[in-house]
């Protein structure tokens, strides 16, 4: 059953292939059932390997499935194999699970859109490439990955490319997802130059004798492989394209900006837990980092109005947390969080798609409100999902961040203290989102007879949405939207089950791929208690205060959304101002005089000299047999005379 | 010099004697001939025939192929003549792979037959 | 050796012949005959394609034979062995080899069947020369003598004096075929001087029995040998077109037809490597530090004339001609390594290089157009609109010959390069390097001119003939273009296949 491993990349990359071809002819709806059955078909793969591996012995659970040999050379070689273990697995779950809905509420979303089949064929990909990334066997091959879902995502970014901030977005991911990358690759070369392999299993793999490497070299690799991480999951300071990623299609968001690829970071981190081990100021640094951006990104969400700005910031502050648990060595904790955040995070985007859906294409909350009513599978799903996410027992959010914030207790008071602020702003921000769309008065008819008033406070994009037309009044979205909503919502709520403490079924399942590096909680249960107490009133703070804000205040919200958080503390402008001013006079610099003259130059040299080089050349050919047969004569002499010459008899 | 080579050296002395010997000759008969040229004496030998117009004429291209294919099947010849002095030493063997040698000749003769290269055109 | 032997009357020892062993060769020289005399006596003309289709069948039997000979030499009970009285060896070097030659054979055929029916030359006579040809190459590769190695050299090379002028009504194919001729007859001098020499010093023509010696006996004087290395490597540096032995290659390449172009660049360049690998790498190899300089030297000048000649060329044919040579010195510079590795890296240049060449001639066949006259880089411009597919194809050809990652070109310039950093001729690897980047300009410029040839054209594209690419050609550039993608990508079959022909050294019984 293991054996089957094959198929869970194989299935997407099969589609991807025949969307490729065929996906024209398919066209609407056909192509996106094709994908929609291939990312399940994934799943039910995943779920057979699932059982198998189940079913070996509980510590050897670790396989390796070699495709093929590829780039053998000497020594070096890698091969194109997955490693089928207990991490793998869960990620493999988890990813075409959301996957699989996903593709399927993107049917209703994407319907009548001219490029319907190149959605789903971009999305194949991407679950290829994720997979490829989850499940390979060696960093390569997640390096490959890697690129690929980085790929995906800026081609979904920039999908409806004829919006001007959609190509600059998916611009800005690539090229701030470069930086993540450098650091990645040349934790790569790192790695093979101190240990001369990439395997991760195995005797002579990466996993087994990153342990023994220096600590110097192993917080070199750990830290360059943070970086890496820290690209891909928008944390502090290359967070800066998450965002505006939410220039694409709502359920790309959901699957790769929330769900899958931003976790892609965590997943490293928790792959190469015994190089972190190795190298504990590296640990530091990433619970540190962690927790300022869960923090930082929480601030920004609580003054946002764009309905998925916020879940963007949102996300990143997940993500903070996730990186804050691997950070003190909460390593399944983070598998968790990034598990149950997939499942409400999912949720709560596809819930916002839904609402720009029936909004016609709004997405700032100041013109919602009151949509309970009008859409009431919506607004159920996604109060579902604002219960988890807030941590509101027994919905799954709750045990995922209690359990992350008891391991931050244990290992530093005051990444405990920034948790439960950012589990209070959390809160907040959250509630906020959920009474200025789904309760209050409706203020989608009276956005349009102000317009003129409104136009000056309305972000740019949001432009063309506000000039239409009287919109016709909100509507539930068809079956193929509402029904991921649903599976989801009820994952939501219960997918605190997963590891329910005293049930433990996933650190249990998790535990053999991280043995002693485990951070193992040395808490007494009142104090857990306790611990847990005082999350929930902050929490409850949290609702209250948007509650007397949004709900209960007849004076206007303004002064509670600054500016300043509104643009992120200025972060975004700062970095812009940089590359603008000093950066760009430095790509001036080098572009004519490093490029122009050196490089441009040298080149320029070189095909002179090539030209000029062979135009001599081409002399010696004539045309005449005789002068050839004088040529290869005069080399025959040449070589007869290095030889006697050579031997001494000359 | 070792043993091997100096077995070469007969053929260097070989060389000499031959170098030597058309040298002798040659030298032998420009001493004793008289030499009185004419017109006729001094135009080029050609089996007989007289040479007309200048070195570079024509010929007729039939005897072209016809040459050839003598050349092609007298060159094969000088591989028969030395098998059938030793028929007995080769035995069945040798006389099987000779068969093959004449069949793919005898094929190549078949080509150019049907080719039309045997008809005088 | 005395003159006294030849007195002497005795029973003449017969070798044993192994059929098996020389089933591919019994296959290509009985189809070749087959054809030529069914040609010959046939009333009426074969249906169309018919020649092509019995070549390729041919082909396909004698890869059919290899497969078998392979499973043998692989198998580890049995493992290599000689034949004909020690005058061949099948290892798995021979069978690489036969399947190399003859995967160029099938493709050249593919090729040459809409090109001479377009010409007016329609006839059994190329193919089977090609046949015939290709199996001189296989000789060659096979040879455990050098005397044999001559055999399979002149074998191939008079078969394609004829083919390079079978162009009746050009006469730039007449003259390559002159030129040709001339001065192959010319190297084959050298070739057999040097085999008289390398006799002379060591007193076999054997492989085995030279490498006996050599390793054996230290030579008080060996001028007579090195000499004898100096001239094969003249006469097998013709055949492989090395520098400075290259003179005739853009010309006979530009002039003979252009399929027959597609075959000389790849199974007679094969052949030629396979002699020298196994001559010298193999046999040579007690005396590598003798001949490695050589190798160098000639690997350099390969790799610095053929791009640097490349880039001031203005016909396609020549273009690639001179590409030709400058992949010739890549091949050297896995030889020159003198290692295992290295010849594993030059087998399988050679393989990816075949299939590159092939499908690049190819593309020259078609667009060359009637009369095989049209090589220009003008004749290219804005092919990309006119035959989309066909300029796809190119490009990837052409991309793989530069040396692009994801074909088998790159991989093949990686492991003759990584043999040669192995080896420690770091400068041979840079200059190596260094030329690939000057020699990628060339197919740049082939490419560019496919897309982006501009409007203004169109009028001449009118006035062009339009670009026909009928079913055998667009089969056998289809195979090419796979293969340098397929191998490309999943590298590891093929890698495995040259790591395992690496020539073995057996004596006579």
């Amino acid at each position: 059953m293991l054996s089957a491993v094959w198929l869970i990349p194989a299935l997407p990359l099969a589609g991807f292939l025949i969307l490729l071809a065929a996906g024209r002819k398919l066209g609407e709806p056909a192509a996106g059932w094709l994908a929609t059955a291939m990312v399940t078909g994934s799943f039910v793969a995943g779920l057979v390997t699932f059982a198998g591996l189940l079913g070996e012995d509980e510590h050897h659970r670790q396989f390796v499935f070699t495709v093929f040999e590829w780039l053998p050379s000497g020594s070096f070689s890698v091969d194109v194999g997955f490693l089928v273990d207990p991490l793998s697995m869960a990620m493999v779950l988890f990813v075409t699970g959301v996957g699989a809905l996903i593709h399927l509420y993107s049917i209703g979303y994407m319907h009548g859109d001219p490029r319907f089949h190149t959605f789903f064929l971009y999305l194949n990909l991407f679950a290829f490439s994720m997979l490829m990334l989850v499940l390979g066997d060696n960093l390569l091959i997640t390096f490959l990955g890697w690129e690929g879902v980085g790929a995906c995502s800026y081609l979904l970014v920039s999908f409806w490319f004829e919006r001007n901030s959609a190509a600059v977005a998916g611009k800005k991911a690539f090229v701030t997802n470069r930086v993540g990358d450098w650091g990645f690759m040349v934790a790569i070369f790192l790695t093979f130059a101190s240990l001369g392999t990439l395997t991760y299993a195995g005797e002579e793999g990466f996993l087994e004798n990153a342990g023994a490497l220096p600590e110097a070299t192993a917080l070199g690799i750990a830290l360059l492989l943070f970086v890496g991480a820290a690209g891909k999951s928008a944390q502090l300071p290359l967070y800066v394209w998450l965002p505006d990623a939410m220039e694409g299609p709502t359920p790309v968001s959901a699957l790769i900006h929330a769900a899958t690829m931003v976790t892609a970071g965590v997943y490293l981190m928790a792959r190469v837990n015994p190089l972190l081990d190795a190298a504990p100021a590296a640990l530091t640094v990433i619970s540190v980092m962690g927790a300022a951006t869960a923090l930082f990104a929480a601030t920004c969400a609580v003054a946002q109005r764009d309905i998925k700005k916020v879940l963007a910031y949102s996300t990143v502050s997940q993500l903070g947390y996730m990186f804050l648990a691997i950070g003190v060595g909460a390593y399944v904790a983070a598998i968790f969080h990034m598990i149950t955040h997939a499942f409400f995070k999912a949720l709560l985007f596809l819930g916002a798609g839904s609402v720009i859906h029936g909004l016609h294409d709004e997405q700032d909350m100041r013109r919602m409100g009151g949509l309970r009513k009008l859409m009431p599978i919506t607004a159920g799903t996604f109060i579902v999902g604002w219960l988890a996410i807030a941590g509101i027992p027994p919905f799954s959010g709750f045990w995922s961040k209690d359990e992350i914030l008891a391991a931050a207790w244990d290992s530093n008071r005051l990444l405990w203290l920034v948790g439960v602020i950012t589990a209070l702003l959390t809160a907040y921000y959250m509630s906020r989102q959920v009474f200025l769309v789904f309760f209050g008065p409706p203020r989608w008819q009276e956005a349009h007879a102000g317009a003129t008033s409104e136009e000056a406070l309305a972000e740019p994009e949001h432009e063309p949405a506000a000039a239409q037309a009287a919109p016709a009044t909100p509507h539930e979205s068809p079956p193929t939207m509402t029904v991921p909503l649903v599976v989801l919502a009820v994952l939501a709520a219960g997918g605190g089950l997963l590891n329910l403490p005293g049930v433990l079924t996933l650190e249990h399942f998790l535990e053999p791929v991280f043995e002693d590096r485990l951070h193992e909680l040395d808490i007494p249960a009142g104090i857990l208690l306790s611990l847990a107490a005082v999350t929930g009133v902050g929490v409850v703070i949290g609702i209250l205060a948007a509650r007397a804000i949004y709900l209960r205040s007849t004076q206007p919200a303004d002064r509670f959304e600054p500016e300043l958080l509104r643009r992120a503390w200025g972060f975004d402008q700062a970095l812009a101002g940089f590359f603008g001013g000093p950066g760009r006079a430095f790509a001036n610099f080098t572009s004519r005089v490093l490029d122009g003259r050196g490089i441009d130059g040298a080149v320029n040299g070189i095909a002179t000299l090539v030209r000029g080089g062979g135009s001599r050349l081409r002399l010696t050919q004539t045309g005449y047999v005789r002068n050839y047969a004088l040529f290869m004569g005069g080399g025959a002499v040449l070589l007869l005379a290095f030889f006697l010459l050579r031997t001494g008899v000359a | 010099m070792s043993e091997f080579l100096r077995a070469y050296l007969t053929v260097a002395v070989f060389a000499g004697a031959a170098g030597l010997l058309v040298a002798l000759m040659l030298g032998a008969g420009w001493l004793i001939r008289p030499s009185r040229p004419t017109a006729q004496k001094s135009i080029a030998y050609e089996s007989g025939v007289d040479p007309v117009g200048p070195g570079f004429g024509q010929s007729q291209v039939r005897y072209y192929i016809f040459a050839l294919l003598f050349v092609l099947f007298d060159v094969e010849a000088v591989f028969i003549f030395p098998w059938a002095l030793r028929l007995e030493s080769y035995g069945l063997f040798g006389l099987v792979e000779m068969g093959i040698f004449i069949v793919i000749l005898a094929l190549g003769l078949v080509y150019a037959w049907r080719k039309g290269v045997l008809r005088w055109v | 050796m005395t003159p006294a032997v030849i007195a002497q009357i005795e029973p003449i020892a017969t070798p044993e012949i192994e059929w098996f062993a020389v089933s591919p060769l019994l296959v290509l020289v009985g189809g070749a005959l087959v054809l030529l005399t069914a040609a010959a006596l046939a009333r009426s003309r074969p249906p169309r394609g018919f020649y092509a289709l019995f070549t390729v069948v041919t082909a396909a039997l004698a890869v059919a034979c290899s497969a078998l000979l392979w499973q043998r030499v692989t198998d580890p009970g049995r493992g290599p062995f000689t034949a004909i009285g020690g005058a061949i060896t099948i290892d798995g070097f021979s069978v690489f080899f036969a399947v190399t030659i003859t995967a160029a054979i099938a493709l050249g055929a593919l090729l040459a069947d809409d090109y001479l029916r377009r010409e007016g030359l329609d006839g059994p006579e190329l193919y089977v020369l090609m046949l015939l040809s290709g199996t001189g190459g296989v000789v060659m590769a096979m040879a455990n003598d050098l005397i044999v190695v001559f055999l399979g050299l002149e074998t191939l090379s008079i078969a394609l004096y004829v083919m390079a002028g079978l162009h009746l009504r050009r006469l730039e194919s007449q003259e390559s075929a002159i030129k040709y001729f001339v001065l192959g007859s010319f190297s084959s001098a050298f070739l057999l001087y040097g085999i008289a020499l390398v006799y002379g010093a060591t007193g076999s023509t054997n492989f085995g029995a030279i490498a006996g010696f050599l390793s054996g006996n230290v030579l008080a004087s060996n001028g007579l040998l090195l000499a004898g290395f100096a001239l094969l490597l003249v006469g097998l540096g013709f055949k492989v077109a090395a520098v400075p032995f290259h003179v005739w290659t853009p010309d006979v390449y530009q002039g003979a037809p252009t399929p027959v172009t597609a075959f000389m660049a790849s199974a007679s360049k094969a052949a030629g490597f396979a002699a020298l690998l196994r001559v010298f790498v193999s046999t040579f190899d007690v005396y590598r530090l003798d001949w490695r300089p050589l190798m160098w030297g000639l690997a350099v000048l390969s790799l610095l004339v053929g791009s640097f000649l490349a880039v001031v060329q203005s016909d396609v044919k020549r273009m690639l001609a001179y590409s030709s040579i400058s992949h010739a010195g890549f091949i050297l510079v896995g030889a020159e390594a003198a290692s295992d590795r290295g010849i594993a890296g030059a087998l399988f240049y050679l393989l990816a290089y075949t299939f590159m060449v092939v499908g690049s001639f190819g593309v020259a066949t078609l667009v060359g157009g009637r009369g095989d006259a049209d090589h220009g880089l003008s004749a290219y411009r804005g092919l990309s609109r006119r035959r989309p597919l066909l300029a796809l194809a190119f490009t990837v050809l052409l991309l793989a010959q530069a040396g692009v990652p994801l074909t088998s070109g790159f991989l093949a310039k990686f492991y003759v390069i990584g043999a040669a950093v192995e080896a420690d001729s770091y400068a041979l690897a840079l200059i190596a390097m260094l030329s690939a980047v000057v020699a990628a300009f060339v197919y740049l410029r082939i490419t560019v001119a496919m897309y982006m040839g501009d409007e203004t054209e169109g009028a001449e594209a009118v006035t062009r003939p339009a670009v026909r690419v009928p079913p055998g050609a667009a089969l056998a550039l289809g195979v090419a273009v796979a293969f340098t993608i397929v191998v490309g990508i999943l590298p590891s079959p093929v890698v495995d296949f040259a790591r395992d022909a690496v020539p073995v050294l057996l004596s006579a019984p």
